[in-house]
């Protein structure tokens, strides 16, 4: 189990440093930089500032020797300092970290709440109105847009009812929480629903399922313990794999609801060229992503012990 | 007699209860709402040159001038008189000495000294540094030739004396935030950007990046009675529609207004009352760049000015949000001239001019735009046709906004469309045309013209405001005629105002820039 870990662990290295050395490649070609941005069009734009900025963040250095400082420095834990905000991106993230984190499990939460039962009724009874009905919701929640189906749930909830603020973070609590992590939640609470589903109705025709029905065992037990079993294991590569997807995902809700997260952080860094926070921000939804499925594949050996550390 | 006396009493009563109901209300919740990015770059602003990063510096900092939006000019606020001598390049501020930090600490000069000294410091390349180098030393602090800007003196701690460069009102440099006076020693403190503290009339509270800005009232704030709130809360909601939704369930007090909500708001009866307009001082335009040869010719920069039906656009797909262009320099600018007619759409004058330019058949060039709906794209789209009427082709080059703003800077296009700051002072918006402005400064047409040159030059030099306002309108005509752009619109901000927010100026320079402390909330806010 432990040389299973470090081996994982191990194998992030090259997965980290080639998205770092992407990401570096990206922004260095594409056109603009941050002193391009320092003009929003309010004033004369001051070529000296311009120059001055280019050349204090280092920016007329070849690309090569800016990677490599990048590294050096990275290789100490050291993010880099933004050249927005003139803030150790570290300290940067760190703020971000919690408020998007707090959606992601809110809206996973909602998600498995919904989606594997959803897809547990309409597998066990295929065909029915349920499985019928079931399946339209997973197919709409896939379809949908999120920006689209946010503003639905803003208009419905805080504008017609009332309920619920419209957008926010307050103080962090689940009033505030609840409508952005519906929006977020929705995609993925789809596809579990049909993982779920296609993930049953084939283990209720395997021939253990069949074995356990001829020795006389109750449905309700068959399903218990034979079926949820055995279909956990896709059902949790699915929910691995949304984990990481949804941290990308979160940039349009965080967006859309003002909500404090790393996607927020991350359009206002990208847009402004602000090379080291987006750096920093997408190590560390590389990062998250690495970690969840780490914990995936190792909770796979929990779930079902013929799954070994290999 | 009996009927007059009650009319007159009646009348009485009447203007007692305009004036009670008038009366500025103490305490409640402030709402705005910062609408151009999902965060405030830094708590420290003079790193920011963002026009959002100004909606809570205004609460929080206070410079040396702050723009007074009746007058429609900088005024005074740090200090209470400014005699000006030596042939109007020495200005002897008498400071107010009842200013004081959020941290109870009394301003003096030292503070303003120190604050652009640091702004000045070359090795930050802070944007404010364009304003502050029109103090004299303040280039050879820049440079590192100097340690402090020799054209700042302290007579005492309360009067300083300011030497400036050339004959300019230095209102129209000290009153953006981004020139906001520090506390010397406090300031240069590490963690003060965590907790900073200003003159202005709220005190910070909390910063959640990417959320909101909480701001108190500063109960030794030096305008008695002010500020009337007792909070302020600034929510970033870069997002147009959610604002809306904010705005109608009465959760945010302020919202702008893009073109297609402008027009749905004025559509509604419950929300037309809640619009308030000013025409901006920002001029759309499209550049031309005389490098290359079409341009180079002034009959075919007027025959696009000629060819584009500029009022159709604006109505219909600006939505009526702005106000047709006719020079460089916007309405409300000092220097306007409201004489001064716009180009007329006249295709055949156009076609006339072209094939006196020696193109009869016209000729096609490159349309460097950004997405922007106002002034990129769309716009760009819908005079492709009316371009094409006049035997002009186009051809569409879509780079981001920030790309946009380089590729002018570096000169490296044809032509292309943008929103430029056309004021509030009209010698310095009109100084982007003088020849000896570099063209990476903002000549970005390279226009060069010695009539222009010598007018603008005049207008620097004499003493008398009338002359120098009518230089100023002879020069933007001048402008008019060569037509180095196409004069398309000036902005008009528009923003909806809950009914129970009182006292929101037309601010021409940025209608989301308020002085807080002259807005007040009446009993009808929910919030508490």
């Amino acid at each position: 189990m432990l040389s299973f870990l470090i081996r994982r662990i191990l194998q992030t290295v090259p997965i980290v440093l080639a998205v770092v050395l992407v990401i570096f490649v990206l922004f260095s070609v594409v056109p603009g930089s941050i002193a391009s941005t320092a003009d929003d069009g309010r004033g004369p734009t001051d070529p000296q500032v311009v120059e001055r900025m280019k050349k204090q963040l280092g920016l007329d250095d070849p690309v090569y020797i800016r990677f490599g400082k990048y590294i050096a420095s990275l290789a100490q834990g050291d993010f880099g300092t933004s050249f927005r905000t003139r803030e150790p991106v570290a300290t940067m993230i760190a703020k971000r970290t919690w408020p998007t984190l707090q959606l992601i499990f809110a809206a996973i939460v909602f998600a498995i709440a919904i989606g594997v039962p959803l897809g547990f009724f309409a597998a066990l009874r295929p065909g029915s109105i349920v499985d019928t009905v079931s399946m339209v919701i997973a197919v709409s929640g896939l379809s949908i847009a999120k920006f689209w189906l946010g503003l639905l749930l803003m208009y419905v909830f805080a504008l017609k009812l009332g309920w619920m603020p419209s957008f926010g973070y307050g103080d962090g609590g689940l009033k505030y929480l609840i409508l952005p992590a519906a929006t977020l939640g929705v995609s993925p609470m789809a596809l579990l629903a049909r993982t779920t589903r296609a993930a049953v109705l084939e283990i209720m025709t395997a021939d253990f399922v069949r074995t356990a029905r001829s020795k006389g065992m109750s449905e309700t037990k068959v399903v218990q313990w034979h079926v949820m079993r055995n279909a956990l294991v896709l059902i949790l590569t699915t929910i691995g794999l949304q984990f990481g997807a949804l941290m990308g995902q979160a940039v349009v809700v965080e967006k859309l609801f003002s909500w404090p997260g790393i996607g927020s952080l991350l359009v206002d860094s990208v847009l402004q060229r602000d090379i080291p926070a987006v750096q920093g921000s997408i190590l560390v939804v590389v990062l998250f992503f690495l970690a969840i499925n780490t914990l995936i594949d190792v909770l796979y050996g929990v779930i079902d012990p013929r799954i070994r550390y290999t | 007699m009996f009927k007059t006396i009650a009319m007159v009493v009646g009348l009485g009563l009447a203007l007692s209860a305009a004036a009670e109901a008038q009366t500025p209300r103490k305490g409640g919740t402030i709402r705005m709402t910062a609408p151009y990015g999902s965060s405030f770059t830094s708590m420290d602003i003079h790193t920011s040159p963002r026009a959002q990063d100004e909606i809570y510096a205004k609460a929080l900092h206070r410079s040396l001038y702050i723009w007074n939006s009746a007058e429609g000019k900088p005024v005074l606020e740090l200090a209470k008189e400014d005699i000006v001598s030596g042939g109007g390049l020495i200005h002897t501020f008498k400071l107010r000495d009842d200013v004081y930090f959020h941290n109870g600490r009394r301003m003096t000069a030292d503070d303003i000294i120190w604050s652009y000294n640091r702004i000045i410091d070359g090795t930050k390349a802070y944007p404010g540094a364009r304003f502050v180098r029109v103090v004299e030393g303040a280039a050879a602090v820049e440079k590192g030739q100097a340690k402090e800007i020799s054209g700042l003196r302290k007579i005492d701690d309360f009067t300083l004396e300011m030497k400036l460069t050339e004959k300019v009102d230095p209102g129209f440099y000290f009153f953006n935030a981004i020139t906001s006076i520090y506390p010397a020693d406090e300031a240069a403190k590490e963690g003060f950007i965590q907790k900073p503290i200003g003159l202005g009339p709220f005190k910070f509270v909390e910063h959640v990046p990417g959320s909101r800005v909480v701001l108190e009232r500063w109960e030794k704030f030096y305008k008695p009675g002010k500020p009337y709130a007792d909070k302020l809360v600034i929510s970033l909601m870069s997002e147009a529609a959610a604002r809306d939704v904010a705005f109608r369930n009465k959760e945010i007090d302020t919202s702008v207004l893009g073109p297609a909500q402008y027009l749905a708001y004025q559509a509604d009866p419950a929300l037309k009352g809640t619009i308030v307009e000013v025409a901006e001082v920002f001029t759309r335009y499209m550049g031309m760049n005389p490098a290359f040869k079409p341009f180079a010719d002034k009959r075919v920069r007027q025959a696009i000015n000629h060819a584009i039906d500029a009022d159709l656009i604006i109505s219909k797909l600006v939505k009526g949000k702005a106000y047709r262009a006719t020079s460089w320099l916007p309405l409300t600018s000092p220097a306007y001239d409201k004489t001064m007619k716009p180009y007329v759409f006249d295709p055949a004058k156009a076609k006339q001019l072209l094939a006196d330019a020696g193109y009869p058949g016209g000729f096609e060039f490159e349309w460097t735009t950004s997405q922007n709906e106002s002034w990129g794209l769309p716009i760009v789209e819908a005079i492709i046709p009316m371009l094409d009427r006049v035997g002009i082709k186009v051809k569409v080059k879509q780079v981001e906004t920030a790309v946009l703003a380089e590729v002018i800077r570096k000169g490296e296009f044809q032509a292309y469309i943008y929103s430029q700051a056309t004021g509030p002072d009209p010698q310095a918006a009109l100084k982007c045309f003088h020849s000896a402005t570099p063209q990476s400064a903002c000549n970005y047409m390279s226009f060069k013209n010695a009539d222009f040159d010598r007018m603008l030059d005049e207008a620097g030099q004499t003493d008398a405001p009338e002359k120098r306002i009518e230089l100023l309108q002879k020069a933007n005509a001048l402008l008019q005629e060569e037509a180095p752009v196409w004069f398309f619109n000036y902005n008009k901000a528009v923003m909806a105002v809950q009914p129970w927010l009182k006292g929101i100026q037309l601010n021409a320079t940025e209608l989301t820039h308020q002085n807080v402390e002259d807005l007040w909330v009446d009993e009808t806010s929910p919030a508490k």
